[in-house]
């Protein structure tokens, strides 16, 4: 049963050439870049939509985390139009490799958090420990908070491609599953259509709330530490 | 004013059907020359359908029907030996007959 269903998966290639690239590249095509004061419709929305949200996420960090407004800023663009293009039919969705987002998550949280222990050490080791913890509870505590700060690159790559994959999955079978109960029982068939309509709705929500609780939190990373 | 214009000058609707395989041949193959055909061909559709003062949807439809026609040719082979799959099945896919045999 399995193999049909993960075959949209499999990293494209074609005679041996990966294909993989030019899809990942693709994106950019859809974000021109233009020097001029008033811009074309599309680059007008593009440039509305950039600037509502460097707002809404850089205006919590000071003159030394806006630095990065740039890298988080095409971080969202990226994963956010990765994710839409992937709802396409027959596309691939680079983002639900594994691979692709731990060499996203890993070195921009090694990036904050190196950040933070050099410029601010004491205070980034003090986030090993909470604040106002009973002394006999200290050793554990420390050795939990490690655990926890070494777990969050591993979330964010597994938090993204968990639901992207999770998400493209579900519309399969449930397409699948439509397709078959046509020839059985209609009305089931419709009920699993309007299910499946549903389903798109949220999938294109959690395409774009993936790309921002992504940024959003190595923002917040960023603030910790710098 | 019979100018002859040399063949390494004209654009591709003006060469005679004869004279195509040598145009073919003159062409620029270098790296620089292909990155360059690309280069001119992304900026001729994104000045003609794009870069307008009331550009619509389509411009961008466009780009998007053509990404989902190469993945499908991309897809295709895997896509039919599926199809046959399924019409060897009886008109189900081989991971839906169990379900069907039980709704049945």
């Amino acid at each position: 049963m399995n193999e049909n269903l993960f075959t949209s998966f499999i990293t494209p290639m074609m005679l041996g050439l990966p294909l993989v690239t030019l899809i990942i590249l693709f994106p950019s095509l859809l974000f021109p870049s233009s020097n001029r004061l008033i811009n074309n419709r599309l680059i007008s929305l593009q440039q509305w939509a950039l600037q509502l949200m460097s707002k809404q996420m850089m205006s919590i960090h000071n003159t030394k985390g806006q630095t990065w407004t740039l890298m988080l800023m095409s971080l969202i663009l990226f994963i956010g139009s990765t994710n839409l293009l992937g709802l396409l039919p027959h596309s691939f969705t680079p983002t639900t490799q594994l691979s692709m987002n731990l060499g996203m998550a890993i070195p921009l949280w090694a990036g904050a958090v190196i950040t933070g222990f050099r410029n601010k050490t004491k205070a980034s080791l003090a986030h090993f420990l909470p604040q106002g913890t009973p002394t006999p509870l200290i050793p554990m505590l420390v050795i939990i908070e490690t655990i926890s700060l070494f777990i969050q690159p591993m979330t964010l790559a597994v938090r993204l491609t968990a639901n992207i994959t999770a998400g493209h999955l579900l519309i399969h079978l449930i397409g699948g599953a439509t397709l078959a109960l046509t020839s059985i029982s209609p009305t089931t068939a419709l009920i699993t259509f309007i299910i499946l309509i549903l389903l798109t709705i949220l999938e294109f929500a959690v395409a774009m709330i993936q790309a921002y609780v992504f940024t959003l939190l190595v923002s917040l990373y960023l603030h910790d530490n710098t | 004013m019979a100018s002859v214009v040399p063949l390494k000058e004209k654009k591709l609707l003006e060469v005679k059907l004869g004279e195509l395989p040598s145009w073919i041949l003159m062409r620029d193959f270098t790296p620089s020359g292909i990155a360059g055909a690309f280069q001119r061909g992304y900026y001729r559709y994104y000045n003609k359908y794009v870069n307008v003062k009331k550009g619509s949807i389509a411009g961008l439809s466009m780009v998007l029907a053509a990404y989902v026609f190469l993945n499908y040719c991309r897809s295709y082979k895997e896509l039919s030996e599926s199809l046959l799959d399924c019409f060897a099945s009886g008109g189900v896919s081989p991971d839906r007959v169990g379900l069907v045999h039980r709704l049945i």
